[in-house]
């Protein structure tokens, strides 16, 4: 009786544990589709238009006029391209030397007080640092450097800031946990702490570091609203870093409003080559960290 | 696995159904006594109007389409609509269409108010635009590279620059573009060597309009043709417009009608 009973419950206790499975698996199989339907959707909209005019008049064409049926993106590729590599330039360094900062040279006040306010900094719409930008950053250089002030500059400035609350806190983390017995092991063998940080911890933390700088470029290749506001949106590929410049984001989201026909499928099609572009960036990304780690 | 299998034909399924609703969820089925067709610069006045002239008439139904001026002029000589909607002036056979002048749509070059340049011609807007003339220097002002801010492709706006100013000549790669008249003002009232386009009635005290071959950028001077850089927006109908067409028409020329294009940044007819 006993026996039957408990088996009774298990029995049920199973199938509420397949349900539960199920609804989970629909669930996490949602958000997954949510990326299948964008995919499909862009592609779907934007590649027809790039075989129609040949890809490389739209990869290598550097003339961006819809009007006259002329679709280059390349001073858009180059123009995303430049911006994020400076965005990188001025958050990195910013951000890996706070990141050292915070977990070996400071105390732990330090640390409470610091790493709330470097997340908050995290939450501040993108709206608002382009705001920061236009009414300080752009009349600075404008006035410091000439040109018009809406610049790769300025965009890569605005960019990097941007970039390092995602570099810092990752790299934190991933400082905080390198077991302590190297640090331990590294200064008692008479290494100063520089020493450690750089040829110990550094090291072994480098999968973690490399991982927020990817995060921090995936975000200035995407960042839209800020880059519009400062960066001038000139379709050519930028002459210095005073030029204004246009990116992939800038350019779907500046046409959008009254882009019909094929000028609204070039700008899908400009998204699709954002789409690959990041997609090789994050493999690039991800196979240079995955290489290092292999190595002792 | 196997469970996961059903959900991809929904998936399939709701992605069709989308694509098949999205674009009729656009208010085509609603009745339509009157039919507006044509440019898409005047396109958002001509709802403007007809969401206005609905509330005071319910018993009227008027929907706007786009679709560029020549193709309004086409529906309307086809009878395809009743009114077509023309941001240009009328050309060849199509001059048999009756015209009537709803609104016009100026533009101003605007500049800096500390810029010495007061006027300038229009041969040097369009060298200016097209990156051919890059310092103001040649028109009288400091030694500075101009800053050249122009409004992004597709615009109306753009559309009218290009057409009055511009003609086949293309504006230069190196332009600043920006996505609305505000921001373009908004660049220009901060940069004292900056230059750009923007809707007539959207100038304010933050910029300053430039004089073009002589003429002040000012309604007076558009009414007696010396400042040239405007374009009507017309509405055309087959024959002398009767019923319905009259009635919308009368709203559009009434001082309400008016008042509507006034706020909006364009230039009343009367």
């Amino acid at each position: 009786m006993a026996g039957a009973g408990s088996k009774r419950a298990g029995n049920r206790l199973e199938r509420n544990d397949r349900l539960v499975r199920l609804a989970l698996l629909l669930v996490a199989f949602s958000a997954v589709s949510v990326l299948l339907v964008i995919t499909i959707f862009i592609v779907g909209q934007g590649t027809p238009i790039m075989f129609k005019y040949g890809l490389k008049s739209f990869l290598a064409g550097a003339n961006w006029y819809p009007s006259e049926k002329l679709f280059g993106l390349w001073p858009m590729i180059v123009g995303s391209l430049a911006v994020t590599a400076g965005a990188l330039v001025i958050g990195v360094p910013f951000g890996l030397a706070c990141a050292i900062v915070l977990t070996e040279f400071s105390s732990r006040r330090i640390r409470r007080l610091i790493k709330p306010v470097i997340e908050l900094l995290a939450g501040i719409p993108s709206v608002v640092y382009g705001f920061m930008g236009v009414i300080i950053l752009v009349p600075f250089i404008r006035e410091t450097f000439g040109g018009p002030g809406l610049s790769v500059l300025a965009a890569s400035i605005i960019l990097g800031v941007m970039i390092l609350p995602t570099i810092i806190s990752i790299s934190v983390d991933s400082l905080q946990a390198v077991p302590p017995s190297y640090r331990e092991g590294s200064i008692a063998l008479g290494a100063t702490r520089w020493q450690t940080v750089k040829m110990v911890l550094f090291p072994a933390a480098r999968s973690g570091i490399i991982a927020s700088v990817i995060l921090g470029m995936g975000r200035a290749v995407g960042e839209t609203m800020a880059t519009i506001m400062i960066a001038g949106n000139a379709a050519e590929v930028p002459r210095s870093l005073l030029a204004p410049v246009r990116t992939l984001t800038s350019n779907v989201a500046l046409e959008m409003s009254y882009a019909t026909g094929e000028h609204r499928e070039a700008l899908f099609a400009t998204g699709v080559v954002l789409f690959v572009i990041i997609m090789i960036l994050n493999t690039v990304a991800n196979a240079t960290s995955a290489r290092r780690r292999k190595q002792p | 696995m196997t469970r996961q299998r059903p959900a991809l034909p929904f998936l399939f399924a709701l992605l069709a159904v989308g694509v098949v609703l999205f674009p009729s969820c656009r208010r085509g089925g609603e009745r339509a006594d009157l039919t507006l067709a044509g440019s898409t610069s005047i396109q958002p006045f001509a709802d403007k109007w007809a969401e206005v002239f609905m509330q005071s008439h319910p018993d009227y139904g008027v929907n706007v389409q786009g679709g560029g001026s020549s193709a309004g002029i086409q529906a309307c000589k086809s009878g395809a609509c009743q009114i077509g909607m023309s941001s240009r002036e009328l050309k060849g056979d199509e001059k048999d269409l009756v015209e009537i002048v709803v609104a016009r749509d100026g533009l101003a070059i605007i500049v800096h108010p500390s810029n010495p340049v007061r006027g300038v011609k229009v041969a040097e807007v369009k060298q200016i635009f097209a990156g051919d003339l890059r310092n103001w220097r040649f028109l009288g002002g400091p030694d500075r590279t101009i800053t050249v801010v122009t409004r992004e492709e597709g615009s109306g706006t753009r559309g009218a620059f290009q057409e009055l100013v511009m003609g086949k000549t293309r504006i230069f790669r190196g332009a600043i573009t920006e996505d609305s008249n505000g921001t373009v003002r908004e660049i220009v009232a901060h940069d004292p060597h900056a230059i750009g386009f923007i809707s007539l009635g959207l100038v304010n005290e933050q910029v300053r309009a430039l004089d073009l071959d002589g003429a002040a950028a000012s309604e007076a001077h558009i009414r007696d043709g010396s400042y040239k850089l405007v374009r009507p927006f017309l509405f055309v109908s087959l024959g002398e417009p009767t019923g319905h067409s009259k009635a919308f028409i009368d709203f559009v020329l009434s001082d309400e009608g008016q008042d509507l294009v006034k706020k909006e940044g364009l230039l009343p007819v009367r």
